[in-house]
């Protein structure tokens, strides 16, 4: 029931036309900006440079998101053997890659402000992104050493499943970690959540989600019309 | 621009760049559906020319 | 059930045979491991302490094992053989089990001679770090095996199993140091055999789509 619901919904989304998302996007985009840089107010531990996290988590939830619909797609292929899944999961973790260098990137930068070092191991967030960089990386290498196909398809189908066990796994793993290698303990103080923190944060989170999707439809679209013409290539020649 | 001020600005502008590139990456690439979308046009015609 | 088991048995029996034969893996993987002992001595020069050599025991470990994997699904590949298991009147997955068990002895043979070298040559080794070792390697064994047959089908393979692998290792490297260097190493002990559990099923359950058109 919940599956089909799921499915029912997302056939929603999709019949959205795509520059109604475009500027849905541009606006809520805008719209976080301002709240992030002239709205929301200083933090009171971390100061003016707290203001990445609205960004940083919000682009870390749709990575994540990302990676999941991924894993969803491929749960689909293998399950359903539903055409367009595989071609979706693909977009999907393009997309999750895509998003998860920004994390890094302005993880990084956060870093550097807060602790003076371009990068911390004591970050757990941004170590699990890194190893799940290096995880989703794997998957373009194996996906592009396998000629098109229903073994093509498997393969990555099975391989982004993966990534959603690896996740939880990994983030335990590095908290585990912590405690043996690193004894030294970071605390972020948790931003006090509400006001227009909240209200920035959530502006920013719907923000970069519309983003993605749309970008993730843009990519589709095109990767779908490279199909069906180099089918129709084949066809004439 | 006190320190905190240039990072955070960074970190947007990082952002900001990396999904420019990424559209113009797309752009290129439908650039490129678009000149093959000519070739098979042509290539379709020309039998009808000659 | 016991049909099933029987072709496990029967699978990994031939990986067993083959490679008592043709010798092909195991002493690779031991000169590998000891070769990798004498250069971290020259890696980490003077006194390392028991926590530097703990570490490097567990690269060493892995790679030995990535060496053992890379050859796991050889002889499939140059005898065509896949095709023929696949055809097979038994389940997939047991493919993917007797091989994670030939896998498991070839590393385990490994290790019975590199422990010893390691306690000879650097710090003295632990009975929880001998329990750590052995979870470890069935959590390397499954996956390993598991990444192993999807590298052979591409044309990357041999390059592309560290790849796949050395990311979903990280958990294991956590909970076996873990397990080596804390003074109460049952929390890493439970997280290994937890990682053990679940990408086993998985691995199990997903197996059919690997070797399947």
């Amino acid at each position: 029931m919940g599956a089909g619901a799921t499915i029912d919904r997302v056939g929603l989304l999709r019949r959205i036309p795509l520059s109604a998302l475009a500027l849905a996007s541009l606006v809520l985009v805008t719209t976080a900006l301002v709240l992030v840089f002239y709205v929301a107010p200083n933090d009171a531990n971390q100061g003016f440079s707290q203001r990445i996290f609205y960004f940083h988590v919000s682009l870390a939830m749709t990575a994540y998101a990302c990676f999941a619909g991924g894993a969803w797609n491929a749960l689909r292929h293998l399950w359903k053997r539903d055409p367009r899944s595989d071609l979706q999961s693909y977009v999907c973790v393009h997309q999750g890659t895509i998003f998860g260098a920004m994390v890094l990137l302005t993880g990084s930068i956060w870093a550097k402000i807060s602790w003076g070092q371009w990068w911390v191991w004591g970050e757990d967030e941004l170590v699990l992104f890194l190893i799940l960089y290096l995880f989703y990386c794997a998957y373009f290498m194996l996906r592009f050493s396998v000629d098109p196909g229903t073994q093509r398809a498997n393969l990555s189908a099975v391989y982004a499943l993966f990534g959603v066990v690896l996740i939880p796994v990994s983030f335990a793993a590095i908290r585990l970690s912590k405690e043996f290698l690193h004894p030294r303990l970071f605390h972020l103080d948790g931003p006090a959540f509400r006001g227009w923190i909240l209200a920035t944060y959530l502006v920013a989170q719907v923000a970069m989600l519309v983003l993605a999707y749309t970008l993730y439809r843009v990519e589709i679209a095109g990767k779908r019309l490279d199909l069906r013409l180099r089918d129709l290539k084949e066809a004439l020649v | 621009m006190t320190n905190a001020e240039k990072y955070v600005t960074a970190a947007y502008c990082v952002v900001f760049a990396v999904i420019l590139i990424y559209v113009l990456l797309i752009a290129v690439k439908l650039g490129r559906l678009d000149r093959e979308v000519s070739e098979l046009e042509q290539k379709i015609r020309q039998p009808d020319d000659g | 059930m016991t049909g099933y088991f029987r072709d496990v048995g029967a699978l990994a029996r031939k990986d067993l045979l083959l490679e008592l034969r043709a010798k092909d893996t195991l002493p690779a993987m031991l000169l590998f491991v000891a070769a990798v002992f004498v250069v971290f001595h020259f890696a980490l020069p003077g006194t390392p302490s028991r926590l530097e050599t703990t570490g490097f025991l567990w690269v060493a470990i892995l790679f030995t094992a990535l060496l053992g994997l890379g050859r796991a699904f050889v002889p499939e590949r140059e005898q065509r053989m896949m095709d023929g298991l696949v055809l097979a009147p038994c389940d997939r997955s047991a493919i993917w089990l007797a091989k994670t068990l030939a896998t498991l002895v070839f590393l385990a043979a490994a290790e019975v001679v590199a422990l010893p070298l390691y306690a000879l040559f650097f710090h003295h080794v632990s009975g929880a770090m001998v329990l750590g070792v052995a979870l470890a390697d069935v959590g390397v064994c499954a996956v390993g095996t598991f990444l192993g047959a999807m590298a052979v089908v591409t044309r990357a393979r041999d390059l592309l199993l560290p790849l796949l692998f050395l990311p979903l290792a990280i958990p294991i490297v956590v909970g076996a140091v873990g397990a080596s260097i804390e003074p109460g190493p049952a929390k890493y002990l439970e997280f290994l055999a937890l990682y053990d559990a679940l990408f086993a099923v998985v691995c199990w359950a997903s197996f059919e789509f690997v070797v399947s058109e």
